[in-house]
């Protein structure tokens, strides 16, 4: 029993990182329609940061995290003006390619800077841990940030694109761009914006997933969490902030207990034999609207 | 007309040529709106109306030629910076913002206005169009054709024009409503604002209207006042259905 309530929280954890991740993933296919491979490599540039700014400069945790949310912001921005911007117009296929170009490069670029070793994350928000039933369930400090964090991310972004006028554009933009602009919105700077808030939510991320599940940082860090984050994203519904907490909080419970009590080995085919199962009975996800047009 | 021409004009478009890569779609069109008129733009399917519209709003760039709006050239701007300027687009086939509220779609159209001034414009729209305020909370996706097609009016007179385009506010409309959108463009001309029409009906737009223009396969072809063009053989057989 304890140690099923340990798997669960420590699926609820790892859900929540998955679910944090999803988000970004979620933001930007709703509003720029595509997939951004690169994400999951943000989310490993920003563990990196992290790891720098605590490491060599010495600073508290906090500070590096910030440090990594303003690093990864900026490449977000970049990367959408540079990689993305020029091909709007082009086929998705392109836009593909060029995400997985990208994501390529952040790998190989990271590669050079802090070569192949791992970096070993030492815990990063090490505070003390909950004790429960006797001290029998140990809940550490990170776990309690890591399920924090979501919900903190999650509420505010629910209130940011349901009362905010920048999150209202945001909505319009990711429904029709022209009709979007016609409203006097602009449609370059929205996109520019939902890639900023993705990718600092990618660096937040990073040094959760990092300092929780993940201690050993490589270059490749990234791309399995960022391809599970996505499963969770299309599992919840992509383009629903609901969506994203409930896909990624599933996915992440599933792939623990099925390590705890299946097979380590299996634990991943398990995740994606629940997403087909779930896109066989509904194609939108759990929460997706399919998109219907009145004439 | 003859009024008219001693003003300048509202809105200017001269020797406008627009392609679609290589499909030469607007062949070198001149119109002009004067302030407080409604001038209604007919013509057949793909003749390039919305097209018209579309590059007068800032969605698409003209390869030549000039649009001004009060003397002041605006073909160079983008969309979200004409609408700023006072000039309105309600698109052909709507495209309201589905999944946002009846409000949310409000505020949009409202976007480039202060945020103060927007719900004393709001209350105005729900007297203008006393259904929407009854779909105020209601996901604008799920409200009848009829109704998606006042929002979209509404919305699109959110930032108080000074100029409203309409392209084709009555497609798949029953008769009944057709006529309550026709009723509302003459309300809100008897209110000050100018309009830009374009119809299928062009019955009922040559009616409403105090000028027209025909189009035809990227060409203006005939222009005149509405209530000649409507007594005018060649419009009857071709447009008219007589
Ligand atoms: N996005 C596009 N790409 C290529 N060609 C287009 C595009 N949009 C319109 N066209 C072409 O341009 C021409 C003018 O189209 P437009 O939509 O302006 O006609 P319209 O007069 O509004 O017709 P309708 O009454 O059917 O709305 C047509 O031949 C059409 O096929
Ligand atoms: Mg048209």
């Amino acid at each position: 029993m304890v140690a099923f309530l340990r798997y669960l929280i420590n699926g609820i954890s790892l859900g929540s990182v998955y679910a944090i991740i999803a988000l970004g993933y979620s933001m930007v296919y709703g509003i720029a329609k595509m997939l951004n491979f690169a994400h999951g490599d943000i989310i490993m540039i920003g563990a990196y940061i992290v790891y720098c700014v605590m490491v060599y400069l010495t600073m508290p945790p906090l500070i590096a995290v910030l440090c990594a949310v303003v690093v990864c912001t900026i490449l977000g921005i970049v990367i959408e003006r540079l990689a993305y911007k020029p091909l709007r117009q082009s086929a998705s296929l392109a836009v593909l390619i060029t995400a997985i170009g990208v994501s390529y490069f952040l790998q190989n670029a990271a590669m050079l800077i802090w070569g192949s070793n791992p970096k070993v994350f030492s815990s990063v928000f090490a505070l003390g841990s909950l004790r429960l039933l006797n001290g029998e369930l140990v809940i550490s400090s990170e776990t309690l940030l890591t399920i924090g964090a979501n919900i903190v991310i999650m509420v505010a972004l629910t209130l940011f694109t349901g009362k905010t006028k920048m999150g209202k554009a945001m909505r319009a933009v990711s429904e029709d761009k022209g009709a979007a602009e016609l409203m006097g919105i602009n449609v370059n700077r929205t996109i520019s914006m939902t890639f900023a808030i993705g990718s600092a939510l990618a660096a937040i991320a990073g040094a959760l997933l990092c300092s929780t599940t993940n201690p050993n940082l490589v270059p490749t860090t990234g791309s399995m969490p960022g391809i599970k984050a996505f499963t969770a994203a299309v599992f919840g519904g992509i383009g629903s902030i609901p969506g994203a907490l409930i896909g990624g909080l599933l996915l992440g419970v599933i792939e623990i207990l099925g390590k705890a009590y299946i097979s380590t080995e299996l634990s991943d085919a398990l995740v994606f034999a629940v997403l087909i199962i779930v896109l066989l009975f509904k194609p939108a996800g759990l929460l997706g609207k399919p998109m219907r047009e009145k004439v | 007309m003859s009024e008219a021409t001693t003003r300048a004009p509202l809105l200017a478009v001269s020797d406008l040529h627009v392609y679609y890569g290589a499909i030469h779609a607007i062949k070198g069109i001149s119109l002009e709106v004067y302030d407080n008129e409604i001038v209604t733009l007919i013509g057949a399917n793909g003749a390039g109306k919305s097209t018209t519209l579309n590059t007068i709003a800032g969605l698409l760039r003209p390869r030549q030629g000039t649009v001004t709006l009060n003397g002041a050239p605006i073909h160079g701007l983008g969309a979200s910076r004409i609408v700023g300027l006072g000039l309105s687009l309600c698109p052909e086939g709507r495209r309201i913002f589905q999944q946002m509220t009846v409000r949310e779609n409000l505020e949009m159209g409202a976007y480039s206005r202060p945020a103060a001034e927007i719900p004393a414009s709001i209350e105005e729209m729900f007297q203008r169009f006393p259904r929407l305020r009854e779909r105020e909370k209601q996901i604008a996706g799920t409200l009848s054709g009829g109704e998606q097609q006042m929002l979209a009016m509404a919305r699109a007179l959110m930032s108080k024009p000074r100029l409203l385009m309409l392209d084709e506010p009555s497609m798949g409309l029953a008769p009944i409503l057709v006529e309550q959108i026709f009723s509302i463009i003459s309300e809100l001309h008897a209110s000050g604002v100018t309009v830009l029409l374009v119809e299928q009906n062009a019955q009922m737009a040559l009616q409403v209207a105090d000028r027209a223009y025909v189009m035809e396969t990227g060409l203006i072809t005939m222009q005149g006042d509405a209530s000649d063009l409507l007594h005018n053989d060649a419009v009857q057989k071709a447009y008219l259905g007589s």
